[in-house]
């Protein structure tokens, strides 16, 4: 690595983190236009340097890079192995491309006195999740996902158009999002307690001879519950719909594709690096309380999902099912379960963001998103359509797409612990998929549109190119799935084998 | 000119073909022509891989890893062949057809129409080269998603109810069964390649075996296998065309095709006859054969007596498959040739009905065969043939399969096949002897017979010549059974 190469990864943080201040300078130009380029160039700085992490952990194994070159465990460590590389690319992968679709609908949803400020808290909100992955410190883990929850209960606030139940929403979520953040820290406390160290690597070096400390039981139980509430695992993803509802269209691609998706990521950091399985709770967790969870997850949301009449908060209840998947993969704890779950992160991030894509669309044009709202568009809008039938198919599961890489291997990791039962539900979960994507198609191609309605045009290229970008990825990395797949089972294999 | 080349070429004709459709949606003259140029030049491409085909060759045609060690791969070998050669040789006699169907009906969205089904035979031909069990999956799905628009083409309520059963039976049966079935495969043996004499052999408990094979069974949708058979009746809603060429052979014959690749690739002929696996098969084969049978003597509908009569003889393809012996597997490849050219015959004679006198059913077709005689009397051969009576292609397959059975000394097998061939008679004799020997109802002939008359000429050609097909074929059904012989060798 050349000097400046090797900084990249505190540059991936502190450049966002240190924009997000100079992007309020442009209200004195009331300049939104820059205001948002801005914010465009950070989010493909982040994703350049995220590739070049990817790569380098790839070709050379892990990086710590040490925080003013203080030692750790004293000092705090930026720590890249492939899975958080993976995670980052993800993050700044979605912001890359959510912020050029972004600036036309924000323009419509956000009046335009706040529309810096909003690329202001929306820069904020990239920082901690990009924090919280890069990061190999648990009080720096709470620390960034207070900044990224804080900045997104903001953004949520703001709403589309200020549609006050947005306000509702934010309000929910800041409680029930404290809550979590509040037990994540309280567990942390405990481990603190007893081990007297923060940093992740030292912490699992320590803790492995603590296995029967009442104190590690304790911090373990709250640090699951915290993380379980902030990736929205059922029964807590009551602040899951409202807010992906509410929330200003790029904040509802942005946060369903990554928010819950990087929570995951420390929850995966806490039970296999931390603690790993040889810990009698860890399985314990993973089979009587995750499984069962997921398995009620993936119904629930599923259902959910078929009677909502909204189109956000239909996808919305359909990631809480979503989630399920993802938990289910954990919860197999083998190479190929967990190769699943970390596969679905990624696919599933571009799947959402697609379809929420799709809708921030149908926002811009149509405004109000019930299946009433879009009867007969499917001939006015063919291309975003058209793009919401093929992320559907691939939320679906349909081969050649990336829900088909995903469940093929989530159903061999199934196979691989012999858990024959959990089949049938998930080939269930896919149905009921088909079932409430169907509902949508069927609206948009099937119904005649109301008499009084004005005629729709199609969206400006500016926004199709984008959700199509998104939509070809669903289908590249469906079709050569192996990159995907190769990095999965590298993550997922270093991770079980550092459970020590 | 290089066989790998021409294998890439004969999938990508119709989607080029689909491209020219879409590009000269405004004059429709032009788009009917590519139509029929990409089906004659695709048959041209599968005459010249059959050619390679019976002379022994093989040739095999990698596309690129999609999971590790999952290529989509294409090979040839004589039954994917036979299944081609028969899908897009139809599609030429079908695209005139369409032709004067549509057009006699005036049919709204004609270019979606010929988009779609363009799609559909691209992903025929897929399955019929797949060379794994994986890259038939994709075209299996392909197949169903692009004929769904062809099923709802009227976009009526009952349009829209009879597509919704017909994709949530066929994608619920894949991924529900089919898929699950493939993974387990993948789990167990680590391949999906289809490999002469099959890949499970030593791999798998004997006594899970039937498990196995009920997933592949029922999973493989497009085989009607009751319970999950009823999309076919409701896929009926769909333009005769379409219930011609796709409903009597590209899918369904997919479906047939399909299940005989699992069980002479996947299972292998040997391994399922020494572990009776699929004795149950044979008796749920059976029940659907004869349920359907009966189910379609109750039918006045037309359309839907032939799609009863279809899931009727496509399980005659399956019990043929479940008896695994090489006699009965011949006669089943055998049989997807020769009931494609009886069913879609009668299909277009439905058609060139229905475009001409606006009637759908049975019992208003008195007197109609003299009136109609060319689609008449190639319905009664359609029939004939179906029905298994010399001199038509019909009686050869069932001879084969009767003949496997008999080999097997299942004797109520061939009872089985004895009473569905008269129940063949029963539900298709009638018709034609109500069009021939029944008078016209009074109110037709008052208005005088000339305001009746045959449907036009491209409607009435394509059926003449399958008519003459189904005759031709029964003096060379010899030549296909020599080319079928290497798979159970």
């Amino acid at each position: 690595m050349t000097n400046w190469l090797h900084h990249i990864p505190i540059l991936i943080v502190a450049v966002p983190l240190i924009s997000a201040p100079i992007c309020v300078l442009f209200t004195f130009g009331a300049n939104r236009k820059a205001a948002w380029l801005w914010t465009l160039l950070v989010s493909w700085f982040a994703f350049l340097c995220s590739i070049y992490l990817l790569n380098y952990v790839l070709e050379n194994g892990q990086i710590s890079y040490h925080l003013g070159s203080w030692k750790p465990p004293l000092g705090i460590e930026y720590r890249i192995d492939v899975i958080n590389a993976f995670v980052l690319l993800l993050v700044s992968g979605i912001s890359a491309i959510a912020v050029p679709f972004g600036r036309l609908v924000v323009d419509r949803e956000i009046e335009p006195d706040r529309q810096i400020l909003f690329y202001t808290t929306y820069l904020l909100c990239l920082t901690g999740l990009l924090g919280v992955t890069i990061t190999g410190d648990a009080f720096n883990i709470f620390v960034f996902l207070e900044i990224s929850s804080l900045s997104s209960y903001v953004l949520i606030a703001m709403g589309v158009r200020s549609d006050r139940r947005a306000l509702t929403a934010a309000y929910n979520y800041l409680i029930l999002g404290t809550i979590g953040a509040t037990f994540f820290v309280i567990g942390l406390g405990f481990l603190y307690m007893v081990t007297g160290t923060l940093n992740i690597m030292d912490l699992s070096d320590r803790v492995t001879h603590l296995a029967d400390n009442k104190a590690v039981h304790a911090g373990y139980a709250f640090i699951i519950i915290g993380l379980a509430l902030k990736m929205a695992l059922f029964p807590m993803h009551v602040w899951l719909p409202n807010s992906y509802t509410y929330a200003p269209s790029l904040i509802s691609i942005f946060l369903a594709a990554t928010a819950t998706k990087v929570s995951i990521y420390v929850l995966l950091r806490f039970l296999f690096t931390v603690f790993g399985v040889s810990f009698d709770f860890i399985p314990l967790t993973l089979i009587f309380i995750f499984l069962p969870l997921a398995i009620i997850a993936i119904f629930f949301g599923s259902i959910g999902a078929i009677f909502q009449t909204n189109i956000k908060r239909l996808f919305a209840y359909s990631s809480v099912a979503q989630i399920g998947y993802i938990a289910i993969g954990i919860a197999l704890s083998n190479t190929i379960g967990l190769t699943a779950a970390i596969l679905h992160i990624f696919n599933h991030a571009l799947i959402k963001g697609a379809l929420f894509m799709a809708a921030g669309c149908l926002v811009y044009r149509v405004g109000k998103l019930t299946t009433d709202s879009i009867r007969g568009l499917g001939k006015e809008m063919p291309w975003t359509f058209s793009a919401l039938v093929l992320a559907g198919l691939s939320l679906i599961g349909i081969p050649t797409t990336v829900g088909f890489i995903s469940k093929w291997y989530l159903i061999l990791g199934i196979m691989e612990n012999g858990w024959w039962p959990l089949i049938p539900l998930i080939v269930m979960g896919s149905l009921l998929a088909v079932v409430y994507m169907w509902k949508i198609i069927e609206a948009a191609y099937f119904f005649q549109a109301p008499q009084d309605r004005v005629p729709v045009k199609e969206v400006p290229l500016e926004l199709l190119i984008p959700l199509w970008i998104l939509i070809g990825c669903n289908f590249y990395f469906g079709i050569q799935a192996d990159i995907t797949i190769g990095i999965s089972n590298e993550a997922a294999t270093s991770l079980l084998d550092h459970s020590p | 000119m290089n066989t790998e080349i021409i294998i890439a070429l004969a999938l990508i004709t119709p989607l080029i073909g689909a491209i020219g459709i879409f590009l000269s949606a405004n004059t429709p003259n032009l788009r009917e022509t590519i139509t029929l140029l990409s089906a004659a030049v695709l048959f041209t491409f599968v005459c010249f891989l059959l050619h390679q085909t019976s002379n022994g060759q093989n040739a095999s045609f990698r596309l690129f890893e999609v999971i590790p060690n999952l290529m989509i791969a294409f090979d040839i070998e004589p039954l994917g062949m036979l299944f081609a050669a028969i899908a897009s040789g139809l599609w030429i006699i079908n695209s005139l057809y369409s032709i004067g169907y549509m057009r006699g009906n005036q049919e709204e969205n004609q270019t979606r129409f010929y988009i779609c089904f363009a799609i559909a035979i691209s992903s025929s031909m897929g399955i019929a080269f797949a060379g794994n069990m994986f890259t038939l999956f994709i075209f299996y799905e392909i197949l169903t998603l692009s004929t769904y628009p062809l099923v709802t083409h009227k976009g009526t309520p009952e349009a829209k109810a009879g597509g919704r059963r017909y994709l949530g039976l066929l994608i619920g049966t894949s991924i529900g069964f089919q898929l699950i079935a493939i993974i387990w495969t993948w789990f167990l043996t680590g391949t999906l390649d289809f490999t002469p004499g099959g890949i499970l052999s030593g791999k798998i408990e004997p006594t899970i075996l039937p498990f196995l094979l009920a997933l592949y069974m029922f999973g493989i949708g497009k085989a009607a296998l009751m319970p999950f058979h009823s999309w076919l009746p409701a896929a009926m809603v769909a333009p005769t065309p379409v219930s011609a060429l796709l409903h009597a052979v590209a899918v369904v014959k997919a479906g047939a095709f399909t299940v005989l690749k699992v069980v002479v690739y996947i299972f292998g002929i040997e391994f399922l006859s020494s572990t009776g696996a699929s004795t149950w098969l044979i008796w749920a084969a059976s029940f659907t054969l004869l349920a359907s049978s009966l189910i379609a003597l109750s039918k006045d509908n037309l359309k839907a007596r032939l799609a009863y009569s279809t899931v009727s003889q496509l399980s005659y393809i399956v019990l043929a498959a479940a008896l695994a012996t090489k006699l009965s597997i011949l006669g089943a490849g055998l049989h997807i040739v020769t009931h494609a050219l009886g069913k879609i015959t009668l299909f277009m004679c439905a058609g060139a009905i229905y475009v001409a006198t606006h009637k759908t059913e049975i019992s208003d077709m008195d007197g109609l065969g003299r009136v109609m005689p060319f689609t008449f009397i190639a319905f009664a051969i359609g029939a004939f043939s179906i029905i298994g009576l010399p001199p038509f292609a019909g009686i050869w397959s069932k001879w084969y399969m009767a003949l496997g059975a008999a080999n097997l000394e299942l004797f109520m097998v061939i009872a089985v096949y004895m009473i569905s061939s008269l129940l063949n008679v029963g539900y298709l004799m009638p018709v034609v002897a109500r069009a021939f020997f029944k008078p016209l109802p009074q109110q037709l002939q008052a208005s005088g017979s000339k305001s009746l008359s045959e449907a036009p000429l491209l409607c009435v050609i394509p059926l003449c010549i399958t008519a003459l097909g189904c005759f031709v074929l029964f003096f060379f059904a010899n030549e296909v059974i020599d080319l079928l012989r290497p798979i159970v060798n």
